[in-house]
């Protein structure tokens, strides 16, 4: 009887379980763990080499000057991009919650280039600020613009911010409007009988109280900033000179086209510590200014 | 007209021509396209001169558009039909069973959902590469279910723990079996998981790029994004062909959006709100 119930089970684990089971376990479990054995190794795809080497890679890592520009290049690139992004889609969403006719066409026009691959838009804005922004330069007279942003390391760090920024806005203005949904509106009348002006209820009422919204935004942004690799691919190719290459470009040249795999990895490993203290942290602190309603 | 109603739609104006300003990228790229290089280069915000297609064309043949474009759709559709068919028989599994392993597995997935895919990427180029398993579709299906698997299961999970056992019992005691139950029973309630997880689901693999490009090696192979790197790699100089390859890429997923704005929109909120 009791093999006959186990037996089943056995099945019915079977029947719904292993498929997924088995490639999350083929896909993801099983690489983690090969890819943290695979940072104390030497292993070479030409060599066929698999010697185990201690902590050489992090050392190789921690010695990567190049790695480490890069990862402050990212982290400004990270910072400047959360603030924009998470500003811009903030009050965007803000005056888009009016319960006004046209507001639905408005989120659906915002949220549009959200719907486009990091590939695609880096070409579109490669376009843009290759030829038609230089092109503006020229004929007005607007220094700014007159040469392309992408050939100096300062402007093309800010196609980089303007790029993602552009893509992040529209996903976080949804999150943001969800957010603001949930401001009860007798708080909200409350403070305009008080005789409350827009920007006061704003700074006392909507943002304390969308405390959630923002720390759901940042940490989304932070993430997504800090891993993007086919904007940074198609927009600035890491150029000029490699003084635009974000930390995962980094790690894919490292990896796929100097066959570093074992420093690849470990810069990866590295990468996700930084970016799961740093997003975790802000969590934690911006949590902190939490109010109830 | 008083100032007080005057103030809203002043307010809408600007929120009209604010959006138009964001959306200016794309509206230049439209123009362009059907503009040729030359007319490009000496003003890009000169309108076009009529409704060419020569360019549409000419980047159809170049970057191998229907290829591309049949790549995408067998892949997207095959990978969201498998993640979803898979991971909701699973979450069912952990919501009705409580064995020890499926405790394990679940937390498993919910941890791994914090794992990004860089930390992934490099030893999985190196163990599928080892079996000779890249350059393959198949190997592309069976990994975006791997990775779609824990976010499908952990949201099923969710819905699926909100609806009463009551319903299957009864159906048990007619002598329905499990499997039948479930997608008779179960399934057909599962609707709206089904639109968040389509609409997530389709925007990530439709837009995917690195884990393909690691993947698919052979030109006959590649997704859309794919061929248009290719394509602008090659053709780094005729911008017009370029554009209007870069509008035809754009154009499956905004009738999309186009048609299933509302769901969309709510897919998005549900997904980051989880």
């Amino acid at each position: 009887m009791d093999r006959k119930i186990r037996m089943r089970n056995a099945g019915t684990f079977l029947l719904f379980g292993a498929p997924s089971v088995v490639a999350f376990l083929a896909v993801v479990v099983i690489p983690f763990i090969v890819g943290l054995y695979l940072t104390f190794t030497n292993w070479d795809v030409r060599t066929g080499d698999n010697t185990f080497i201690g902590i050489s890679n992090y050392i190789a890592v921690w010695q990567d000057t190049v790695f480490w520009t890069q990862l402050w290049f990212t982290l400004k690139y990270v910072f400047f991009t959360v603030i924009i992004a998470n500003a811009a889609a903030f009050f965007i969403a803000l005056v888009l919650t009016g319960g006004g006719r046209g507001e639905q066409w408005l989120r659906t026009g915002f949220f549009t280039p959200n719907l486009i691959g990091g590939i695609i838009l880096g070409y579109l804005w490669q376009t843009l600020f290759s030829q038609v922004l230089p092109y503006l330069g020229q004929k007005y007279g607007w220094s700014w613009f007159e040469t392309s942003w992408l050939t100096n390391t300062d402007t093309a760090f800010w196609a980089l911010v303007i790029t993602t920024s552009w893509q992040l806005i529209g996903y976080l203005m949804i999150i943001y409007i969800a957010g603001f949904a949930g401001v009860p509106n007798d708080v909200l009348e409350a403070a305009s009988i008080d005789g409350a002006s827009r920007m006061a209820t704003i700074r006392r009422i909507m943002l304390p109280l969308t405390i959630p919204a923002i720390v759901i935004c940042v940490f989304i942004s932070i993430s997504r900033s800090f891993l993007t690799y086919d904007i940074n691919l198609a927009l600035t190719k890491g150029g000029p000179f490699n003084s635009t290459e974000l930390a995962t470009y980094h790690i894919v040249q490292k990896a796929f086209l100097s066959n570093q795999y074992g420093v690849g990895q470990a810069e990866a490993v590295v990468l996700f510590a930084v970016v799961a203290i740093i997003a975790l942290t802000q969590s934690y602190l911006l949590k902190r200014l939490e109010v109830e309603s | 007209m008083s100032i007080r109603q005057f103030l809203p739609s002043l307010k809408k104006i600007l929120l009209y021509v604010l959006l138009f300003l964001f959306l200016t990228p794309f509206l230049l790229i439209i123009m362009n396209s059907f503009k040729s290089t030359q007319q490009f280069v000496e003003n890009p915000l000169s309108l076009p001169t009529g409704i060419q297609l020569d360019n549409y064309v000419s980047a159809f043949d170049n970057m191998n558009f229907l290829d591309g474009f049949l790549n995408s759709l067998l892949i997207t559709v095959g990978s969201v039909l498998l993640i979803l068919f898979f991971s909701s028989m699973t979450g069912y599994l952990f919501v009705r069973f409580k064995w020890r392993v499926n405790g394990i597995l679940f937390y498993a997935m919910l941890a791994s959902l914090a794992l990004p895919f860089q930390v992934l990427m490099i030893p999985l180029v190196m163990l599928y590469g080892n079996m000779s398993l890249l350059d393959s579709k198949i190997t592309l299906l069976f990994m975006y279910l791997g990775f779609g698997v824990p976010f499908g299961v952990f949201t099923f999970h969710g819905f699926i723990k909100g609806i009463p056992y009551e319903l299957e019992e009864s159906a048990f005691i007619e002598g329905s079996s499990r499997m039948r139950t479930f997608f008779q029973i179960v399934l057909p309630l599962l609707r709206p998981v089904f639109v968040t997880l389509i609409v997530l689901d389709v925007l990530w693999i439709w837009n995917d790029y690195l884990l393909p490009s690691l993947v698919l090696l052979s030109p006959e192979h590649k997704t859309l994004p794919l061929s248009t790197y290719n394509f602008f790699s090659s053709y780094s100089v005729d911008y017009a062909p370029l554009m209007a390859g870069l509008i035809m890429t754009i154009i499956p997923v905004l009738i999309m959006y186009l048609l299933l704005q509302k769901q969309i929109i709510k897919g998005i909120t549900e997904g980051a709100l989880k």
